[in-house]
């Protein structure tokens, strides 16, 4: 069995009377797509959010490449290698795709107290981000503005930011998002690619891309994993059927 | 020895008076500070020009006051004025900017104190009105322990009570309250409900607006009235707001009252208290320079403990 | 459209070439003015490193013009006149300043930023008012105007002419910056802060840095300031002078590099005429402020050039 680069062990995080998230324990491998999967309203974001450090549980663990999380925040996390992209494409709208990807070759490399020299004159900065860029699959669009590009195509340099940070894992919400059939397809195979620089955990609506990608699925119902498992077993288990299968037809 | 002597004796009575005073200063920054936290938590407005209305509420009693002979009638005018011009300027220029970032909002409301100010001028010159206290209200009250204290000061801090206890109700008890508090939620809920949301933004603008006046009439009495009065107190009411936390009515008379006492008794205490260690001339030095820093320290500390304020919602 | 840089070319002559056109013509409060439009196009540039290109809406910016101002002053009543020893005091006095102010208004964001830059900044202006020490509410006088060896000061052109360059320095450095990898950070800590954290860059760091710069040069245009009225007093301080920074910046083009000297050229001049035309002049300036708010949004150099140019 591939070692984990990503474990959660037994995290709670309470919101008042709610635990939207409770006592989850995950694990994401190398070499993997790891399926997160969930009825609206059962605590995925909310998990990705304690995994980002952006909020913090009340109980249990993240440890990321052997070393515990706990108290490191969103910047540091990101610096260890952990990369995600949003639920909602967030980049900065006015920098150019060249430039976004360069912000974020620049945080991994921590040298951004730099004042003088052209950022983009910067080939320690510039070649990594222009390889990035097209890995992505966005060569030639590296002069327009975030803001200018289609959805897809925002996805795309989502995608390229975290390749950027040199992730040793990534975290995806929902990038199929607003794709449609064929942009869905598209990225599925660039992160059927990515997989194999880095594991991907992969929080997902469309059930088509979970089902083609997914090495393993988790399901999160109510804030607790009632079944983790390839895709067959997921299909197969009768918890999942009642809570979230049942839900669907 | 006589000297320190001497001290103690007048210090408890002085002490008391001083508290008072901080009192009164602190309701007069909670009628600003209510307003302004208002608008902010339902319309998401930072405005400016709050001082402005401040000082039309002042004049408007000034004048009133002066042609009737009535501070009553005064006081009268000046809500009306305030809540008035409130509603103007509302429905003129600020509705058009609730959907932009504060920094238009910071600069539109700017450009409004001049506007303000300029008029003000314009109307009444450049030379401050006075403003007398009623006859009803002229004099001293014997309070327990020994204390006299002006009847009218007493006055202000029994309206600024009275009006957050008001304020309390309307926000937790009326219909408007729930719709106040659904406009802070969900502006789309709020039309959603069938709620005239324009007619409900000029209303609270105006409410604001109101208050702002009250204050600047009330204090009036006890300061001249002139443009630019409203600035500083403006300025005291976004730190009470800072200190507070921004949206809460609570969180608006906690501050401001802790901000008028602190204000008050460091002016009062911190230059004797420095003459302990000092020579008399250097310690009202020292100590009125301090004094003047201290609500700004108090801020920096909250800052530091709990940046959203004592009692803000904001993570 | 005119492009951009061709626009920043002209206003560059041209504030070159008004006080030179004045001089040949003996109109020496000409140059006094365009003087003043360097000096406050320098406060300007200062703030808008931080307004524009970092998106920190302050306003307490005259604390750091006003205190530039007083390092002048007071390193003046103790004798110290020369220039080259009196701006890295004003540098430094700016800087620490903005670290200090920074340091606990960056705690907040937005409206709260706002209310606590302005916040702290009447506490400065405050305790300038009662500290007696160096004139108090009355102001300080700088009796002559401090010097520069090889030139001399007190020759409107040649005073001018510091200013004007040290305009340009702090142009360039903004061009610089702005260009830079600390650039590139400040751009995506104004635009989506969020992103720059999963990025692995602190927001905070960021933001404090270019408002200790942005304190800084406004504190050197502060000293010269006082220099050019010969007096430095609290009113340097004071809200109002915050707010007229604001106006600056903003009614120039907000994160423009020349916008601040655009919108300080347009306000000087507007102070000058309508200040003729009327005494409630402000009234007016209110009015004009007001429709840039509402209708030219993007400031002068917006209006002329578009908006700004990406790369």
């Amino acid at each position: 069995m591939a070692e984990p680069v990503l474990e959660l062990c037994g995290l709670v995080k309470r919101f008042g009377a709610l635990a939207a998230t409770d006592d989850v324990t995950l694990d994401l491998r190398v070499g993997e797509i790891h399926g997160l999967i969930g009825p609206n309203g059962a605590g995925k974001s909310t998990l990705v959010r304690q995994i980002t450090g952006e909020i913090t549980p009340d109980a249990g663990h993240v440890r990321f490449r052997g070393r515990e999380l706990t108290g490191l925040d969103v910047a540091a996390r990101a610096q260890r290698g952990l990369a995600r992209s949003f639920q909602v494409s967030s980049v900065a709208p006015e920098l150019s795709v060249l430039q976004n990807v360069a912000l974020a070759v620049q945080g991994a490399s921590g040298r951004t107290y730099r004042f003088w020299r052209p950022a983009l004159a910067d080939a320690a900065l510039t070649n990594p981000a222009r390889a990035h860029v097209a890995a992505a699959g966005l060569a030639g669009r590296e002069a327009v503005p975030a803001e200018a590009l289609a959805h897809g195509e925002r996805r795309r340099l989502e995608i390229a930011m975290a390749l950027a940070l040199e992730p040793r894992a990534f975290l995806l919400d929902e990038p199929m998002a607003g794709l449609g059939a064929e942009g869905s397809t598209e990225l599925g195979r660039l992160l059927a690619r990515l997989k194999a620089t880095a594991p991907i955990l992969l929080i997902e609506h469309d059930m088509d891309a979970v089902v083609s990608l997914c090495d393993r699925v988790s399901v999160l119902v109510l804030g607790r994993v009632i079944a983790t498992g390839s895709v067959d077993q997921i299909r197969a288990d009768p918890a999942v059927q009642a809570a979230y299968l049942g839900t669907r037809a | 020895m006589p000297r320190s002597v001497r001290c103690s004796a007048l210090s408890a009575s002085l002490l008391a008076e001083q508290v008072l005073n901080g009192l009164q200063l602190g309701v007069m920054l909670f009628l600003m500070a209510a307003g302004l936290t208002l608008v902010f938590g339902v319309m998401g407005l930072i405005n400016l020009a709050h001082g402005s209305l401040y000082m039309v509420g002042a004049f408007a009693c000034a004048a009133t006051a002066a042609a009737t002979g009535s501070f009553w009638l005064g006081l009268a005018a000046s809500l009306a004025a305030a809540a008035a011009a409130g509603a103007l300027v509302e429905i003129a220029v600020l509705r058009r900017l609730y959907a932009r970032d504060h920094l238009d909002q910071v600069l539109a409301t700017f450009a409004l104190i001049l506007m303000f100010s300029e008029a003000t001028r314009w109307l009444f010159g450049s030379f401050p009105l006075y403003l007398d206290v009623p006859r009803s209200l002229a004099g001293a009250v014997e309070l327990p322990f020994g204390i006299r204290y002006p009847l009218y000061r007493l006055m202000i801090i029994g309206v600024g009570l009275a009006v957050a206890l008001g304020l309390f109700w309307l926000i937790g008890r009326t219909r408007l309250g729930v719709r106040i508090r659904a406009g802070e939620a969900d502006r789309e809920m709020i039309a959603a409900l069938g709620v005239d949301i324009a007619r409900l933004y000029t209303l609270v603008f105006a409410l604001g607006a109101a208050l702002a006046g009250l204050a600047g009439a009330l204090v009036g009495t006890l300061q001249s009235v002139q443009v630019g009065m409203g600035e500083p107190v403006l300025i005291l009411a976004f730190v009470v707001i800072v200190i507070g936390g921004i949206g809460s009515i609570k969180g608006a008379l906690v501050g401001a009252l802790l901000v008028g006492v602190t204000d008050t008794l460091g002016r009062a205490l911190l230059p004797s208290a420095l003459g302990a260690f000092m020579e008399p001339s250097g310690a009202t030095a020292v100590g009125s320079a301090i004094a003047s820093m201290l609500i700004y320290v108090l801020m920096a500390l909250v800052l530091v403990v709990r940046p959203a304020g004592l009692f803000g919602a904001r993570a | 459209m005119i492009p951009e840089r061709w626009l920043n070319v002209a206003l560059a002559a041209g504030l070159l070439a008004v006080p030179l056109l004045a001089v040949a013509a003996g109109e020496t409060f000409t140059v006094t003015l365009a003087t003043k439009v360097a000096i406050l196009g320098l406060a300007g540039a200062g703030l808008n490193l931080a307004l524009g290109y970092g998106g920190l809406v302050s306003f307490g910016h005259a604390a750091f013009f006003g205190l530039g101002g007083y390092a002048a002053g007071i390193l003046a009543s103790h004798g110290i006149v020369s220039m080259p020893a009196i701006w890295p005091v004003a540098i430094a006095t700016g800087g620490l300043a903005a670290l200090a102010i920074g340091a606990l208004s960056l705690r907040t964001t937005g409206v709260y930023f706002i209310m606590t830059t302005l916040a702290f900044g009447q506490m400065v202006y405050y305790f300038a008012v009662s500290w007696p020490a160096y004139g108090g509410e009355d102001g300080l006088p700088i009796y002559v105007r401090n010097r520069f060896s090889g030139l001399d000061t007190l020759d409107p052109i040649q005073f001018f002419a510091l200013a004007y360059v040290l305009l340009l320095a702090a142009l360039a450095l903004t061009a610089r910056i702005a260009a830079s990898r600390f650039g590139l950070a400040l751009a995506g800590a104004r635009q989506n802060p969020a992103r720059l954290q999963a990025v692995g860059i602190r927001r905070y760091g960021i933001a404090l840095t270019a408002f200790v710069i942005s304190g800084a040069i406004t504190g050197l245009a502060g000293a010269l300031y006082a220099d050019l009225n010969r007096f430095v007093s609290p009113a340097m301080l004071s809200w109002q002078t915050s707010g007229e920074l604001l106006v600056f910046v903003i009614l120039g083009g907000t994160g423009r590099l020349w916008g601040p000297v655009a919108g300080a050229a347009l306000y000087v001049t507007l102070e000058h005429w309508l200040g003729g035309v009327s005494d409630y002049w402000r009234f007016l300036l209110g009015l004009l402020l007001l429709g840039v708010v509402l209708f030219a949004r993007g400031g002068v150099i917006g209006l002329l050039s578009g908006p700004p140019r990406h790369g």
